[in-house]
């Protein structure tokens, strides 16, 4: 536990120091999703039609871009050696890195969120589904990111190759997302869809950690 | 050393086996291909259209056992620490994907005469096509490392959480799916098939997957034998 | 100036090296360790005793396994064949409490640009469960490399010598028996190789015992030396491999 908050305080303060780096993630959601009433035009059904898609899609895509900061200083560096030599088990390690990146990433996403459904025209009754459903969904991110980042260290080509590992493993949290915001707009409830977000979270929570641990120590096998 | 004696036993046994898969590809092919395209008969509402079907449905099946495969020696690989094991996931992936690729375009080929369009988001089309992004994120995975032994070892795990993920991911589609379709679009391979159809569809099945064994057989063989390369010409450069 | 603080360090590490550490510890020992690497057979057949106070200087020309065998001692590698033993136990039966020995310098040091020199320390004794009393032993730790006027400097205004002071402060922050060590006075001066053999003597009078990769003499006195060379596979046995 004290490992936990030790690795989480220490992210956190990093991720700060690097304000400039979460900056850029922000600013990267905000345009990329601002693209689309450039790409398909400005009017009003139309963008209220697609917001919670774009949204969604482009918080993959900037999850994605911010995934090389969860380990890869660290390998480069020699603390992922200290860390993984640390008494406690790296799985708990991995889990207070994914924590501070979901804080430092996916809660500045979720922060903006907002604006975006605003200025893409989000039917009023989807705002709430929206954030909730990022609120759960976006952890997911952070977790099976931590795999991809983990599986990918030390690779030629890092950036590109850590989306096309991710991107299909998180599909079902862009539908469920997505499809929580549908199912309140038309009136079916976004119930169902966050409770199986919530039981993917649930499942993730344990596993990713472990799956990733596993894929640090053979990075570190082969460093 | 104790690690290469076991590859060299592995080598025999599959040399042993290969004659015979290739001999049952070589059979049961053209077989399945001639039951399918002659020896069938056409279907009361698709016409010859449905002849698609024996390609495409088997491609489906193989897709699926491939990847089955590939995650199966990854966790091998893992436990065990098996050489030859990672060797196997490695080979079977391209195949895999050339079969879900293959599963693709005939679904694609059999939408046109169908649907009158060359691709719809059908359900299990749309699952098929995730799980080819899945091959190319493996196969993308393996070949980044300049160590050949970390690739298949970081393979082995994205295997086995992409097996894990499978189904969830086949949910998800199949709701995606039913939220923004209507039911009534007929589905591919529906559940009502006739008995005549069934032995040119498993005939090809079964040549596809003799086809995957001889051809796994091939890449494992040249694989094994390019390592044993690398060893002697590192041996050489030290004597 | 750096003198001085670090004569005050050395002062400080002498009057306190008999409370602070003692370590019960076993002696720590491999046998029939070999080491593949990607295709390549590093080593075999190598077996070694570490017993407290002991140091261990592995020498070897380049690519000879200095660094993989130090790597497989600290469990971040895994051998292809052999075992290692704590006290007669083999290590892979508890590996929490191996890492909870053991203490790793490896040849990059894992020195953040953007935090401080007491950041990183403290970091290190937080996850190692550091003793009663954290501040005062990170002070010392500072003060024995001489370090001590830089404990609030960022690891990016740092030198690569001061940086590598900084991760043999490290060393000291939680106590542990066993020191693994890659090339430890990479990039030191002479005061900071100096400071290096007063902390490499303290820990062993305490019963530490020393492992260490080097190319250059470090100081250890009557160090044991293990020549990787002598465990190299011969072409031929590459070949029958093959």
């Amino acid at each position: 536990m004290s490992a936990f908050v030790a690795v989480l305080a220490r992210d956190l303060r990093l991720g700060l120091r690097h304000g400039a780096d979460l900056a850029m993630v922000v600013i990267f959601f905000v345009l990329a999703a601002l693209l689309f009433p450039f790409g398909v035009g400005p009017e009003a059904n139309l963008l209220a039609r697609i917001a919670a898609g774009v949204v969604w899609v482009t918080a993959l895509l900037a999850a994605m871009l911010s995934l090389d900061r969860l380990f890869h200083a660290d390998y480069e560096d020699g603390s992922l050696d200290q860390l993984a030599l640390s008494p406690a088990p790296l799985a708990v390690i991995v889990l207070a890195k994914a924590t501070a990146h979901w804080l430092t990433t996916g809660l500045p996403l979720i922060a903006v969120a907002p604006a975006l459904g605003l200025m893409l025209r989000l039917d009023p009754a989807g705002f709430a589904p929206l954030l909730l459903a990022m609120l759960v969904g976006t952890p997911c991110l952070s977790l099976f990111g931590a795999i991809g980042a983990a599986l990918t260290l030390g690779a030629r080509r890092g950036g590109a190759l850590v989306a096309l590992v991710v991107l299909p493993l998180v599909l079902p949290v862009l539908i469920f997302g997505v499809g929580a915001v549908e199912a309140e707009v038309t009136g079916l409830g976004a119930q169902p869809h966050l409770l199986v977000l919530g039981a993917l979270l649930a499942a993730a929570l344990p596993l990713a950690p472990l799956a990733a641990a596993l894929a640090l120590r053979q990075a570190l096998e082969s460093a | 050393m104790h690690r290469f004696a076991n590859p060299a036993r592995f080598l025999r046994i599959i040399t042993a086996i290969l004659p015979w898969s290739a001999g049952a590809s070589a059979a049961l092919l053209p077989l399945g291909l001639y039951f399918a395209l002659i020896g069938s008969p056409p279907d009361y509402q698709q016409g010859d259209s449905v002849r698609i079907m024996y390609v495409h449905v088997p491609a489906a099946w193989m897709a699926l056992a491939v990847y089955s495969v590939m995650a199966a020696s990854g966790a091998v690989a893992l436990v065990w620490r098996h050489p030859v094991a990672e060797l196997v996931a490695q080979a079977a992936a391209p195949i895999g994907a050339v079969f879900t690729a293959m599963c693709l375009i005939t679904g694609s080929l059999w939408g046109q005469p169908m649907w009158g369009t060359w691709w719809v988001w059908d359900a299990r089309l749309t699952s098929v096509l995730v799980l080819l992004f899945l091959y190319l994120g493996y196969i993308a995975l393996v070949n980044a490392f300049d160590d050949p032994t970390r690739g298949a070892r970081a393979g082995a795990v994205l295997a086995l959480v992409g097996l894990v993920n499978l189904p969830i991911i086949k949910f998800s589609v199949d709701w995606w799916n039913t939220l923004h379709q209507p039911a009534s679009v007929a589905r591919l391979g529906g559940p009502s098939i006739d008995p005549q159809m069934l032995l040119p569809l498993f005939t090809m099945a079964g040549g596809f997957a003799a086809f995957f064994v001889t051809v796994l057989i091939l890449r494992v063989r040249a694989e094994l034998l390019r390592r044993k390369l690398r060893v002697l010409r590192l041996a050489q450069a030290q004597g | 100036m750096a003198k001085t603080d670090l004569d005050r360090g050395r002062h400080k590490l002498n009057q306190r090296s008999d409370p602070r550490q003692s370590f019960d510890s076993g002696s720590f020992a491999g046998a029939g360790l070999a080491c593949v690497r990607g295709d390549r057979l590093l080593f075999r057949g190598l077996g070694f005793v570490v017993k407290p106070g002991d140091a261990l200087v592995l020498t070897g020309p380049n690519g000879s396994g200095k660094s993989s065998l130090l790597r497989l001692m600290a469990g971040l590698l895994a051998p292809a064949a052999g075992h290692l033993t704590w006290a007669g136990r083999p290590v892979e039966a508890n590996r929490e409490a191996q890492r909870g020995r053991v203490r790793w310098l490896g040849h990059l040091d894992a020195v953040k640009p953007t935090l401080t020199v007491r950041e990183t320390l403290a970091l290190h004794g937080r996850l190692h469960g550091a003793g009663a009393d954290p501040a005062a032993a990170l002070d010392d730790a500072l003060g024995a490399l001489g370090i001590g006027a830089l404990a609030d400097t960022p690891g990016r205004q740092l030198s690569a010598g001061q940086r590598r002071r900084v991760a043999l402060a490290r060393l000291l922050v939680a106590p542990a028996p066993l020191w693994l060590l890659d090339e430890p006075t990479v990039g030191l001066d002479d005061a900071g190789f100096a400071a290096f053999g007063a902390v490499a003597a303290a820990h062993r009078a305490a019963g530490g015992a020393i492992v260490a990769a080097t190319h250059s003499d470090l100081g250890l006195g009557d160090a044991r030396r293990l020549t990787l060379a002598d465990f190299a596979p011969s072409a031929a046995e590459l070949e029958a491999a093959a």
